[in-house]
């Protein structure tokens, strides 16, 4: 069993002259949910997208280990699961297209029972050789978590994973989360109080940042 | 084999979507109608239809080489592809999605230029050849690195030929000295100063584009 964990060392993030956060240290290890909270604004979005290495914290460093290996930040593409409303899919492919494209550019073996598996968790079995131009909102955002899923990341990072999506889709969601949970980390950023009930700890970056005003 | 998967999800969506090759298309067309019916009935030298030649690959490049990077920034599908690869696999896919548009655009154009252009006469087969693959490998190296360069910027349509004539400019020449020789029947090492310049460029790119792509890609 792997034991994957994060550790924010003092970050540090400037938009232009715009301080979205200050010296943030914290540490994230396998098997909880943990979630970042905070108003519109607050960095939440800014704050995955650096843990993921999208974008570089303005000071500060995100130490990525896996059993206590530090990984380097060009091979962690493979290690992370990330779903997110601004991230987009190619409109031009069917869903399974997308999933076996991503595996081959990844560099790993398309598995398509697993892709089935999760095709058929979150309802999408049946539309799976349809263009993704066809799909709605809510369709697209249960595609993304397969896209997130199936190479079996041992980080799964949800920028509001429940944006788009009805009811059902929700209850979906929060149980391939926790099953997740069980052998992954799983960080969610979202102001949703049925989210944010899913963590063991929370983040909130609105008090955080009101410690750095005082 | 990354690289290449990568290629391949380039080509179908460019096969399905048409995003580079009819814009490449369309001004290949328009352009050689242009020259011609400029051109008239009069007469033009070899010297000037090997440079009319290259002026329009140049123009060519600028319109449609772009989209390698700028199609995924439109369509929001840069970060996919953050999550998914290392910015060496990224630049290595774009690189080959552009090497092969380059050489069929520029096999296009030049087999127009030799069915319509009586004056369009290659002596020195062999030397235009090497010219012609070089000078596309150079090409491509190029307006790949320019395109990623250019992607994050919001005014890309101006920014790309603005970025791309001094970067580009040392191949051009060299590329029209090696196609006089070639009009001229000049043997492979008497062109043997520009072939290696030509050589020099491609490498230098290819290693530099490498060098600096990491911290394009990087937000």
């Amino acid at each position: 069993m792997t034991n994957y964990t994060v550790e924010l060392n003092n970050l540090v993030k400037y938009f232009g002259r715009r301080l979205i956060f200050d010296g943030i240290n914290f540490s994230f290890s396998s098997r909880h949910i943990y979630g970042i909270s905070g108003p519109n604004g607050s960095g939440k979005s800014t704050l995955v997208k650096i843990i993921a290495n999208l974008i570089s914290p303005t000071r500060g460093k995100v130490i990525h280990k896996n059993n206590s290996n530090e990984i380097e930040p060009f091979k962690l593409h493979n290690q992370i699961g990330f779903v997110s409303p601004y991230l987009f899919l190619y409109d031009e492919f069917t869903a399974e297209e997308n999933l076996l494209h991503f595996s081959n550019i990844r560099g790993i073996n398309f598995n398509k029972e697993r892709s089935d598996y999760l095709l058929n968790e979150l309802k999408l079995i049946d539309r799976k050789n349809d263009l993704v131009r066809g799909y709605s909102s809510g369709m697209k955002q249960r595609l993304k978590f397969i896209f997130a899923l199936l190479h079996q990341p041992p980080l799964i990072i949800l920028d509001e994973p429940t944006s788009n999506l009805d009811n059902p889709g929700k209850e979906k969601v929060y149980t391939l989360i926790k099953k997740e949970s069980e052998n992954n980390l799983v960080i969610i950023a979202s102001n949703e109080d049925t989210d944010i009930a899913l963590c063991s700890q929370v983040i909130e970056l609105e008090k955080f940042k009101e410690q750095i005003d005082r | 084999m990354k690289a290449y998967s990568l290629f391949k999800k380039d080509w179908q969506s460019e096969l399905r979507t048409r995003y580079a090759i009819n814009a490449l298309a369309m001004f290949i067309l328009v352009t050689v109608s242009v020259i011609m019916f400029s051109i008239g009935s009069e007469k033009i030298t070899e010297y000037l239809t090997g440079g009319l030649l290259w002026v329009v690959i140049f123009f060519s490049a600028m319109s449609g080489l772009s989209r390698a990077f700028v199609s995924e920034e439109e369509r929001g599908t840069t970060m996919t592809l953050h999550l998914i690869a290392a910015p060496s696999t990224i630049f290595s896919g774009k690189l080959i999605f552009n090497l092969l548009l380059v050489f069929l655009m520029n096999f296009v154009i030049t087999f127009l230029f030799a069915i319509l252009f009586n004056s369009f006469i290659i002596k020195n087969f062999t030397l235009f050849a090497i010219a012609f693959l070089f000078g596309n490998i150079g090409i491509a190296i190029s307006s790949t690195i320019i395109a990623a360069i250019i992607s994050k910027a919001s005014s890309k349509g101006t920014l790309y030929p603005v970025l791309s004539f001094p970067i580009l400019l040392p191949l051009i020449l060299t590329l029209l000295e090696l196609t006089k020789h070639a009009m001229d029947g000049n043997s492979i090492s008497s062109s043997f100063v520009e072939i290696a310049v030509l050589v020099c460029y491609d490498v230098v790119m290819l290693t530099a584009s490498y060098l600096l792509f990491d911290f394009i890609w990087e937000e």
